[in-house]
């Protein structure tokens, strides 16, 4: 009978070619974000450079927002569009705050933002994300995120154009705490908060060679019991 | 108030030129427990009488924060009030999100008034039961306003609403020239001073009352039941307990402009002018 709903297995369709668009809505502001959860703190890095194609823009332009006491958003991509996720957030922040007279969690935080991300799937923020911060026990904790919301909790993360020159580095000093080792051991590292500020600089300082994004300045993070404190590290302005 | 004829529908008049519904409305305002708003050059504090509909019940919630620079006091009907103060919310987060800056308190107040009058002019409506008093600041200071359930609003330096709210009113009308030189614990003073004559014969505790107070540089906030007892014990003994009070630090929210040789309310509202009634009727 009708063979309409049967695949056509030896037929080939042509590729078709999408014609370059002459605009696009989109442009990369480059820059690198890491994040890495201990003990009882977290350290969320990101460098201060703003790029457009092989021009900077800014020297000194911040990548890092705190939404709530106990979580700090790192983004790296297209700035318009994470600093208009970042006020989204921080109204839904807002009348979070109004309704349950307390301010989020951080994992409440995680997936809000997950589907803040995803409400946008067909439009995506060209936003690459890592939230890190302390969960309600105490202990730190790192999500990272793609474009449109698929998120995990790691010990440690980052994103952006230095993503793959830090990664490995990351993976190989916190053994125990990455997410490709099977089982899954418990998900902080057990450096102290100033060991992982110090790799932090390391990593930041190594990407900035070889990533022409990335460099200027390294803004650090450090979310822990008594508070926020913030520190920043010069790197190579070339 | 007697029923007549006319008062129906909130969209007929009758022939006095009145709309009777929208008086019933106030009506309600004043039936509820009262609530009390004061300000001075720097803060505005708001305080309310918390009735318990029973032994076995918590109080209705009449004090909510709108933003970090307003905040409001409700007489009435609260539910009406809670849906108002989650449109106020409502407008100053989108205002924020849209200018990057604190909403204004008198555009948000005449926004809430324009809501109130659409009430008064839909057959299918009815007016808003709830009375206003909003405390905020903006660019030029603190403000109070009053917003009526008939969409009319206006500024107060000091003003009281709800049942008994004559008596606090008789309090404020004879101290509120003193209130703009006023420090914040101060205002609190005399803010629960009027609190106490609408209580008249209760005894005032952080169980019956509720204060908030919102300043330059000072987030609307709503005082814990801790801090509002302090300042309640504080009344009775004068100046001589504010001291201790500092002292032992139970107060988390003292400001550091509280006069250690102040004089207490009533030593500077002595000789105060009683000349000219202010308007202060709704």
């Amino acid at each position: 009978m009708s063979m309409v709903f049967a695949p056509c297995l030896t037929e080939t369709t042509a590729p078709t070619t999408h014609a370059q668009p002459a605009w696009s809505p989109y442009d990369n502001n480059g820059g690198t974000c890491v994040a890495i959860a201990g003990e009882d703190y977290c350290v969320i890095a990101a460098d201060t450079r703003m790029s457009t194609g092989f021009s900077i823009l800014i020297r000194n332009y911040s990548k890092i927002h705190q939404i709530t006491e106990k979580s700090v958003l790192a983004s790296s991509g297209f700035q318009a569009d994470i600093r208009a996720l970042q006020k989204n957030l921080d109204a839904r922040h807002q009348i979070y705050q109004h309704q349950h007279n307390k301010q989020m969690s951080c994992p409440a935080m995680a997936q809000l933002l997950s589907n803040t991300l995803y409400y946008k799937r067909f439009f995506p923020y060209y936003a690459f994300n890592v939230l890190g911060g302390l969960d309600n026990e105490g202990r730190g904790c790192v999500y990272s995120y793609d474009a449109v919301g698929s998120y995990e909790r790691s010990g440690y993360s980052s994103q952006g154009t230095g993503m793959q020159l830090i990664m490995p580095v990351l993976d190989n000093q916190l053994k125990s705490a990455s997410p490709l080792v099977l089982p899954l051991q418990k998900s902080t590292t057990p450096l102290s908060e100033f060991e992982a500020v110090d790799l932090v600089k390391d990593t930041f300082a190594s990407a900035a060679e070889r990533d022409i994004y990335t460099g200027d300045a390294v803004e650090i993070v450090i979310i822990n019991r008594e508070g926020v404190r913030r520190e920043l590290m010069d790197l190579k302005r070339d | 108030m007697f029923r007549n004829q006319y008062d129906t529908d909130v969209t007929t008049w009758s022939p006095a030129g009145r709309l009777h519904q929208v008086e019933y409305a106030m009506e309600a305002v004043k039936q509820g427990s009262a609530a009390i708003g004061l300000r001075s050059k720097t803060y505005v504090v708001l305080a309310t009488v918390n009735k318990a509909s029973s032994e076995l019940s918590a109080h209705q919630k009449k004090l909510f924060k709108i933003d970090n620079h307003i905040g409001i006091a409700m007489a009435g009907l609260t539910a009406d009030g809670r849906v108002l103060s989650r449109y106020m919310r409502s407008e100053c987060i989108n205002h924020h999100f849209v200018f990057e800056s604190p909403l204004p308190v008198g555009r948000l107040v005449v926004q809430v008034a324009d809501k109130a009058q659409v009430c008064t002019q839909r057959s299918w409506k009815r007016p808003y039961g709830v009375g206003l008093l909003v405390a905020g600041l903006d660019e030029a200071g603190p403000h109070l306003y009053y917003n009526c359930p008939s969409g009319n609003y206006a500024e107060y330096h000091a003003f009281a609403i709800g049942s008994r709210s004559q008596a606090a009113k008789t309090y404020l009308e004879r101290k509120f020239e003193t209130f703009m030189e006023c420090t914040k614990e101060e205002l609190i003073r005399h803010a629960l001073f009027a609190v106490k004559e609408s209580l008249q014969e209760e005894e005032l505790s952080s169980g019956n009352c509720g204060v908030a107070v919102v300043g330059i540089d000072e987030p609307f906030i709503v005082l814990d039941p801790k801090t509002l007892q302090a300042y309640i014990e504080a009344l009775d003994s004068g100046k001589d307990e504010m001291q201790t009070m500092e002292e032992t630090g139970t107060d988390d929210r003292q400001s550091s402009q509280v006069p250690q040789e102040g004089t207490g309310s009533r030593g500077i509202s002595v000789g105060a002018s009683e000349d000219t009634p202010t308007d202060m009727e709704t």
